[in-house]
């Protein structure tokens, strides 16, 4: 882990509300792994006053990739920032998605910008033998990946509206390929806390192993604050998991849903 | 020419720290969460997260929001608990060199009682901050701080257990804080810290929720610091042990400000969120401060406030 002052390479807009941000420090970009994160501080001075979190989505020699969205006053002043300037970076922080050595088939499954860790796990570990779906809203949401890593995998893409591959929920997609796969897969999921409910729910109730990327407000990122609280399941030796550091990637079967 | 070296110690009661500035509860962890970060033996000294007699689960989520200039938590006082911390935290914190500060707090008096007898004699605990102040559970915390009377009882109890410096952690949600804290150095206390959190809330108003699901929770960060700063004027001049003050400090003028308001020492909590190098580069900036104003020591700043 490290904390440092690192230089934006680029920070470009995707869609009308998503936006890719690539930075430069051979620290991070060596060290982390898919499932981990950066908390950047946006902007010096006390507004905003916290750091805030960024799923690492790709790392391109000694730059890691930051898939952003813009939500509130944080990621808007992200917008702003130029080539050149610096931030301060903590990170890599968190658990990283547990790989088996044996060559599971790996589903991953996103929704919208949930597609970010996923794209750092297919990254780091191939193409070969895992499989992106990933539901947008509509057409003019839909993140590719080529655009993001360069990657150009095979991405299938659901749509709420339709506007672009299958109509529905990318958790569709999933059933048919739950269907298909006789063999032994493993689910990793990143996205919205419903779509995340029922991919878990369904992987469990199939005993598939699932692991999900959860997100929360933090303000240390370190385990220190316990701020990131998540509820743990009744099966778990505790009550609550810290998101950060005992997370953000969790297996399904250790969160309680009820509560999601 | 060269400028001498400012000489940075400072005594809280029977407590000699190297520097007047302390990672503040809470905020610290156990001081183990922030080791890659920071080299904790270069800080005045530490105070673990609050601890009870039995782990605590801490409150349900969303436990913090950003506010302007600061944050609402509801943590609930999550904790692991006192044998835990002694078994698994403690042994790895003795081998810094740094004053180890253990916050306690309990349900009843009785609970603050049996954690300082517990921690009666245990090496590398260099002092206790009771926690009389928390605004986020039930039954314990501010219930106590917010009255004279069973805020004196709690000091007395503790004190009476334990064999270590005594700091009390006042609140600031209460009409006159200086009552409590004479009631508090009343009862055998060796030193205040203050203030707590600032009890308060947050809403969305898309939802009509909320932010926290505790509904209410502590202010801290930047956005308090007037607040505090008026707070240890008013009860550095009330009472004769030391006061250690903390609320909001971002930057070692901030920290300085509590000093010329007449705390010898200054906690550091929010900005290590900010920064996680905050209390170094605090102490750094009070030393350059002094050298640059020919002050050869700290204590020639405590209380130094001309008005």
């Amino acid at each position: 882990m490290f904390e440092l002052l690192v230089e934006i390479l680029s920070n470009e807009r995707l869609t009308h509300d998503t936006w890719l941000m690539a930075l430069r420090s051979s620290e991070i970009a060596r060290a982390a792994k898919p499932g981990q994160f950066v908390m950047l501080r946006v902007k010096p001075g006390l507004d905003p006053l916290l750091r805030r979190p960024f799923s690492i989505c790709g790392v391109k020699g000694d730059l890691f990739l930051v898939l952003y969205r813009v939500v509130g006053k944080g990621t808007n002043l992200m917008t702003q920032l130029r080539q050149g300037e610096r931030l301060w970076v903590l990170g890599p922080l968190g658990k990283s998605f547990d790989v088996p050595e044996k060559s599971f088939s790996r589903l991953l499954v996103g929704g919208g910008i949930g597609i970010a860790p996923l794209l750092f796990l297919r990254q780091f570990h191939g193409e070969k033998e895992s499989t992106l779906m990933v539901g947008f809203r509509s057409a003019k949401d839909i993140l590719f990946p080529q655009r993001i890593t360069g990657e150009d995998g095979s991405f299938a893409v659901a749509t709420d509206d339709g506007t672009n591959g299958h109509h529905g929920p990318v958790t569709d997609l999933l059933e048919e390929r739950l269907r298909e796969n006789a063999g032994e897969v493993t689910v990793y999921a990143c996205g919205p806390k419903p779509m995340l409910k029922k991919v878990a729910e369904r992987s469990m109730a199939l005993r598939i192993p699932c692991q999900v990327s959860l997100e929360a407000h933090m303000a240390c990122g370190l385990g220190a604050c316990q701020g990131c609280a998540v509820k743990a399941s009744a099966s778990s030796a505790k009550i609550y998991f810290s998101v950060c550091k005992e997370g953000p990637i969790f297996e399904a079967e250790d969160i309680d849903w009820e509560l999601i | 020419m060269a400028l001498t070296q400012p000489d940075l110690t400072t005594q809280i009661g029977p407590l000699s720290l190297r520097n007047p500035v302390i990672a503040a509860s809470g905020t610290f962890g156990y001081g183990l969460e922030l080791e890659a970060l920071v080299d904790l033996n270069l800080l005045g000294a530490l105070v673990v997260k609050g601890l009870s007699l039995k782990p605590m689960p801490g409150n349900p989520p969303p436990r913090i929001v950003e506010t302007p200039g600061g944050m609402l938590n509801a943590i609930g006082l999550a904790n692991i608990g006192l044998e835990a911390f002694l078994r698994d935290k403690l042994p790895r914190l003795r081998n810094h060199t740094t004053p180890v500060i253990v916050n306690i707090y309990g349900h009843r008096t009785e609970e603050y009682g049996e954690l300082a007898s517990e921690l009666r004699g245990v090496e590398g605990v260099a002092a206790l901050e009771v926690n009389i102040s928390c605004p986020n559970v039930e039954c314990g915390g501010m219930a106590f701080g917010i009255d004279p009377v069973t805020s004196a009882r709690v000091t007395e109890t503790v004190v009476r257990n334990t064999d270590k410096p005594v700091i009390v952690k006042l609140s600031p949600n209460v009409t006159d804080i200086k009552t409590v804290a004479k009631a508090v150095e009343g009862a055998g206390a060796h030193a205040l810290s203050l203030i707590n959190t600032v009890t308060g809330m947050a809403i969305d108003v898309e939802t009509r929720r909320p932010k926290l699901a505790n509904v209410f929770g502590g202010l801290s960060g930047p956005a308090i610091k007037p607040i505090a700063l008026y707070m240890v004027y008013q009860v550095a001049r009330t009472v004769k042990i030391p006061v250690i003050g903390m609320g909001g400090i971002m930057d070692h003028n901030d920290a300085v400000e509590f000093l010329m308001v007449g705390a010898r020492a200054v906690e550091i909590g929010t900005a290590t969120f900010v920064n996680p190098r905050t209390t170094l580069e605090v102490i750094e900036g009070i030393r350059t401060y002094c050298a640059e104003k020919g002050i050869r020591k700290i204590s020639e700043i405590v209380g130094s406030l001309i008005t």
